[in-house]
């Protein structure tokens, strides 16, 4: 059966990553397809997996009495979930593909297993998942101070 | 070395306006022709000119045209007050002074056999469209080329023919992304940063531009420093409020600089100190 370490080796997430425990993390991913509209996840719901994005677009939802607004759209080479670290492990949004989207999956419980065994591996990825936490809070940060609004306090 | 204004520079020169381009409900394209048998201005992409609204006032607007291109002066413009609403209301036919070229270009020639990076935020694409078609006019001297854009709505998405000609291009990573979106939007949603893992460049040999408001550009700056690049490699386009253009009244000055004449494109490193520094 072909692996998928090639895959995860060459995905930006695992970059600089020590190939022995690429090969234990592979153990724990599995790959996925969604069509476009496909719903992978809805906010509340437990949170079990993190995605790697290989191909594709997937829209980040948050459902208020309004209806769904998009919080974020993230792509190729991207990395989706973080709650599978954080308990209680529930989704705080939705996701949904825009588009066709090919992504690898990797299993939150074996993966916290394979943590507390071994805190070096644990602290290699908690590493590049404060990355991204940063990224997202500083892109969050410039969305919210609606700097292109010329007329400051216009609702439009 | 940046093309400086022909004849007296205090005194405008008339411009025929030949063409009105609306590009969304706030943002107008204003194509002028010097009156007479006057010459083109002959500007390099990042210059602007001081465009004056006869009775209403002279306002510094970056020239968004094609360097290159050798009869029609094209501005784009976000109406926002007194003057930019006074040159909303131009037609064909109108009458407009104009001052200038004025200020320093974008590091184009320097960028050859770089990687470029070019990040604008909202009206800030209007400047860095100049710099596209100079990049574009010579696409072989370049390495990567990658243009991300944010703005505001979709509706709120300048030039977009042009965006999605050079989208459709092999040769070209363009990227745009919007604050936000109603769920027909089909397209990006996130500030401008969420676009930069989406760009391939080698951080050794890359130049990047960056026009839009500063905090954009700060944390633009600040993201693309995580991926290896250093303040020298950087530049970007600085703005405020003016009134002679050619460094004698004082009106811009930023630190020890004037923006009308030592800028509006800086290099990062010389500005940085000044930066999102609120006292200045
Ligand atoms: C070098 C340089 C290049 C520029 N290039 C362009 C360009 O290509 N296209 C363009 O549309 N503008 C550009 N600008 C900005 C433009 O000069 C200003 O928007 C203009 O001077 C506003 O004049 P006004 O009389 O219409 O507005 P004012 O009556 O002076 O201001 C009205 C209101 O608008 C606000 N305001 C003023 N300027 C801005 C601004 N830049 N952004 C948001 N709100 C503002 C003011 O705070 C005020 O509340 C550039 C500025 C500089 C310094
Ligand atoms: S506008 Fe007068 S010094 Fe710059």
């Amino acid at each position: 059966m072909k692996t998928l370490e090639p895959i995860l080796r060459e995905h930006p997430f695992f970059e600089g990553l020590e190939p022995s425990y690429l090969a234990l993390i592979v153990g724990c991913a599995s790959n996925v397809v969604f069509k476009a509209g496909d719903v992978l996840f809805r906010d509340g719901e437990e949170a079990n997996l993190f995605y790697l994005i290989r191909h594709g677009r997937l829209a980040l939802e948050l459902t208020s009495e309004r209806g769904p607004f998009t919080m974020l759209t993230i792509g190729d080479g991207e990395i989706l979930g973080w709650s599978w670290i954080i308990p209680p492990y529930h989704w705080h949004f939705s996701a949904r593909a825009v588009e066709d989207t090919r992504a690898i999956t990797l299993d939150g419980n074996c993966l916290r297993a394979k943590c507390e065994e071994d805190h070096h591996l644990g602290y290699e990825l908690l590493k590049r998942f404060a990355r991204i936490l940063e990224d997202r809070l500083r892109a969050t940060q410039l969305q919210l101070l609606d700097v292109y609004c010329p007329y400051p306090g216009e609702k439009r | 070395m940046s093309p400086g204004p022909c004849e007296s520079p205090m005194r405008p020169q008339p411009y025929v306006v030949r063409g009105v381009r609306r590009e969304t409900h706030d943002v107008f394209t204003l194509e002028l022709e010097p009156a007479g048998d006057a010459a083109p201005l002959a500007f390099g992409p990042g210059q602007f000119t001081m465009l004056y609204a006869f009775g209403m006032g002279e306002v510094p607007i970056s020239i968004s045209g094609d360097p290159a291109g050798n009869t029609m002066l094209v501005h784009t413009i976000r109406a926002v007050g007194t003057v930019t609403r006074a040159l909303e209301r131009c037609r064909k036919g109108d009458v407009l002074g104009v001052r200038g070229p004025f200020g320093t270009c974008w590091p184009v020639d320097e960028a050859a056999g770089k990687d470029v990076v070019l990040a604008a935020g909202g009206i800030g694409l209007a400047p860095l469209r100049s710099v596209m078609y100079r990049l574009l006019a010579r696409r072989e001297r370049y390495g990567r080329i990658a243009l991300l854009y944010g703005t505001r709505t979709p509706e709120d998405i300048v030039y977009r023919d042009e965006l999605e000609e050079w989208r459709g291009r092999l040769d070209l990573n363009v990227q745009v992304t919007v604050d936000r979106a109603g769920s027909d939007w089909r397209g990006n949603v996130g500030a401008v940063t969420t676009l930069l893992p989406r760009a391939e460049f080698d951080p050794a040999n890359t130049v990047a531009m960056f026009c839009g408001p500063e905090v954009m550009m700060r944390f633009t700056m600040l993201a693309l420093m995580k991926r290896g690049l250093q303040a020298e490699q950087m530049y970007l386009s600085m703005e405020r409020n003016m009134k002679c253009g050619i460094g004698l009244c004082g009106h811009c000055q930023l630190g020890p600089f004037f923006i009308c004449k030592d800028g509006p494109v800086f290099p990062y490193d010389r500005v940085k100190w000044l930066f999102g520094r609120e006292e200045i």
